[in-house]
Formats: structure tokens, sequence, C-alpha cells
């Protein structure tokens, strides 16, 4: 089976005629697209996942963060599998899962990669092969079928994996106080909890700030320790001081 | 002989063999987000295709999944290769950031910053 390649890629070089397409990039000057490599100057990656329901905004979410236009890739795995996605042997059943993700180079120094899963429960194995080294993950929720999450969630509580859930807001989605999403998703109380519109660029970093914020929380106090006191945050991102405030209290206001 | 190779279209071929089979590299397969580029050594002329259709992708840092994404291939498949073009001196690689070091607060703080400069 041939797996799905790249989406078309619109911001290259416009001296390529017609669309871009997965078969087509073996035409020439694969090495010269503008903005295709990572720059030189970065030493390190680290990833995190975006997880959640069909149609949730995974892929608009990704889109709209990276600096890359999303791609895409089709990850094979055994159905009834370890996590491992290696095993190629003939005669295993082997299902594939289309996964985006895209890019953010952090000060020219760390990329960034965020990885976007389905969140059913059949795609655990893909995920436990992605989540192995993830800083953490985003669960995106769609208040008109909330119990449409509860997979992800409880993947990556499974899982281990820390987490922040960002509630995307579509037209005619009911209303719920933050209160009642809590109880309703089960999250503990200092999960990050963050209204979201996966469309727009502030709205979807302040959701990555908002996970940011939350790693650093509940990194182990030697990890603390090892860093000089922590510069004031900007008045712009209250979401995220790094202030030893109740957790969790802090990034839920726009909801 | 029933077995005609030529019959096969490029796209016909199934990872298992372009791999020939191998479905693991001996070691820990390259994480996903691995930085990969190519060295200047000179490509062999033995090289498969595949493995060549690699190194003309990366001519600068990507990750494992880029270059699997720009390949068409899924991810296992160029894994193994590229293994197999670190073990010739034709590829170098960029690990990811170890996990003991997730919970680097310097670390965290650096992408939190990175991330609030975005906005
Ligand atoms: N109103 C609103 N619409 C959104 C938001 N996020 C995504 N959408 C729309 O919802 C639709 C589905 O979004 P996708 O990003 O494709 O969802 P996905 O999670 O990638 O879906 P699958 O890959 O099928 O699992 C698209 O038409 C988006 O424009 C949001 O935050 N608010
Ligand atoms: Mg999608």
């Amino acid at each position: 089976m041939a797996s799905k390649a790249v989406s078309d890629d619109p911001d290259r070089a416009s001296g390529q005629p017609g669309p871009h397409t997965g078969r087509t990039r073996d035409t020439p000057g694969p090495g010269t697209q503008p903005g295709k490599y990572v720059s030189a100057g970065v030493v390190g990656a680290a990833k995190i996942l975006v997880v959640g329901p069909l149609g949730v905004g995974k892929t608009t979410l990704i889109g709209t963060v990276s600096e890359i236009k999303p791609l895409s890739t089709e990850a094979m795995m055994t159905q009834a599998g370890a996590g491992v996605d290696t095993v190629l042997t003939p005669g295993k059943t082997t299902t594939t899962v289309a996964l985006d993700f895209g890019r953010i180079t952090i000060d020219g120094a760390l990329v960034l990669y965020l990885f976007g899963t389905p969140g059913q429960q059949r795609f655990l194995p893909a995920w436990r092969d992605l989540a192995k080294g993830s800083l953490g993950a985003l669960a995106l929720v769609d208040t008109r079928d909330l119990a449409a999450s509860f997979d992800a969630l409880g993947n990556l509580e499974d899982l281990g994996l820390p987490f922040a859930v960002a509630v995307n807001v579509f037209p005619g989605s009911p209303q719920y106080t933050e209160h009642e999403l809590r109880a309703a998703l089960d999250l503990l109380p200092d999960t990050p909890l963050v209204a979201c519109d996966a469309r727009n660029l502030r709205s979807s970093v302040q959701v990555l700030i908002a996970l940011l914020g939350h790693l650093i929380d509940t990194a182990p106090p030697e990890a603390h320790g090892l860093v000089p006191p922590p510069a004031p945050a900007p008045a712009s991102a209250p979401a995220v001081a790094p202030a030893p405030a109740p957790a969790g209290s802090t990034a839920t206001e726009s909801l | 002989m029933t077995d005609r190779p030529e019959d096969r279209t490029p796209s016909a071929v199934r990872p298992y063999v372009i791999t020939r089979g191998r479905s693991d590299t001996g070691g820990e397969p390259l994480a996903w987000e691995t930085l990969v580029m190519a060295t200047d050594a000179a490509f062999p002329p033995s090289l498969q295709p595949e493995h060549h259709k690699i190194l003309t992708h990366c001519q600068g840092l990507l990750s494992v999944a880029e270059v699997a994404a720009h390949l068409g291939q899924p991810p296992s498949v160029v894994q193994v290769l590229l293994s197999d073009l670190v073990a010739w001196g034709l590829i170098v690689i960029r690990p990811p950031i170890p996990p003991a070091e997730h919970t680097d607060v310097t670390m965290l703080r650096k992408v939190l910053h990175g991330l609030e400069s975005r906005l």
C-alpha cells in the first residue's frame, strides 16, 4: 500500500507549476524548497502529541501554529500490536494510522514537533510509540460530544503523559461551566482546561503555553532547584505565571 | 519461474521488500523527531534508489517524520533505511532531547518563552 504523502505546499517557490501531491515529490530540487529544513543552529528536538476524537480540530490546530505546511504520514502498526510499528512481517495484520504533524522552531535552537493522532482506543498502539519521549499532550474536546473524548483522555492517563485540555468551541456548542466540564471529563484539579479556537494563532499558542506552564508546575522539585529564580512573566500572559500559585486555576478564565 | 520482479511497479513494492524484510535495526528505532542530515561523503554507486532518495532530501536538517512524509513512505520503513545510512556514514543524527531532561525546567522555560514570543 502506498502511503499518502505530503499535503500540498502553496508557499513553495513559485517556479513549479501544478499542484503538489506526494507523487510529484520526486521532481527536481527536493533540497531547494524554502523553509523546508530545520535551521542549522538547532541542537535538539522535542515533541508534543495533539489528541482527540475525529473532527475535533487536531489538523487545524497543528496547521495554525506550524511554521511549515502540516505534513502527513501513515504509520503502520500491527492490529493487536504491543506498540511497535516497525513490525513489517508479512502475514501479520497491519493497519495504518494517518498522522499529521507540524513544526515550531524555538529561538533558533530547539525544534518542537506537534503530532496529531486520532483518539480512538484502537489507535492506542500508535500512540505508545509516539508518546515515548513526548513532553506532554494536548487533548482537544468538542462540547457537542464530550463522551467522544473519553478514550483519548483515558489513554493519556494510562500512558502517564501530562496533558492540558483545550475545548474547541463550535457553532451551536452547548455552554458548560468550567466546573461542569471538569466533572464530566473527570479532570484532576491541576489539569489546565482552556477554551480554544484552533483556527486562531493566538488562541492555539495560548493552549500550548498552558501546557508548558503545567509541565513546569509538575516538574519534580529537583528540576526547579537547578534554575535561578523565575523572571517575571509578561503581563500579557497571566495564564503561565510561573508563581507557585494554585495550579490549574490560572489558564481557564476564558471559558 | 513465476517470480517476475520486473512486473512490479515501484508503488506495488511492499515496504518489507524495500527494507529486504528487515523490520528492525538491532537497536532502538530512531525516534520520529530525531533530526537527520546527509554528510558530505560521496554516495556509493551501489546505493538502492530508496537510500538515494533519502539523501537527496536530507541536504539540511529534517526530522525522521519529515523525511518519511517527503518520501511518501511510512516512518517505520524510513527508520530502517536511515539506520543503514547512519551505519554507512552517509547520514548523521541529532538525537532528541533525552527524556531525563524533559523535566529540566530550564529547557521547558525556554520553550515557554519561545511560545510567548509568538503571541
Ligand atoms: N468553530 C471552530 N471550528 C473548528 C475549530 N477547529 C477546527 N474547526 C473546524 O472543524 C473541522 C474539522 O477540523 P480538523 O482540524 O480537520 O479536525 P481533526 O481533529 O484533524 O479531524 P480528523 O483528522 O478527521 O480526526 C474543520 O472544518 C475545521 O475548520 C475550532 O476551534 N472552532
Ligand atoms: Mg485531522
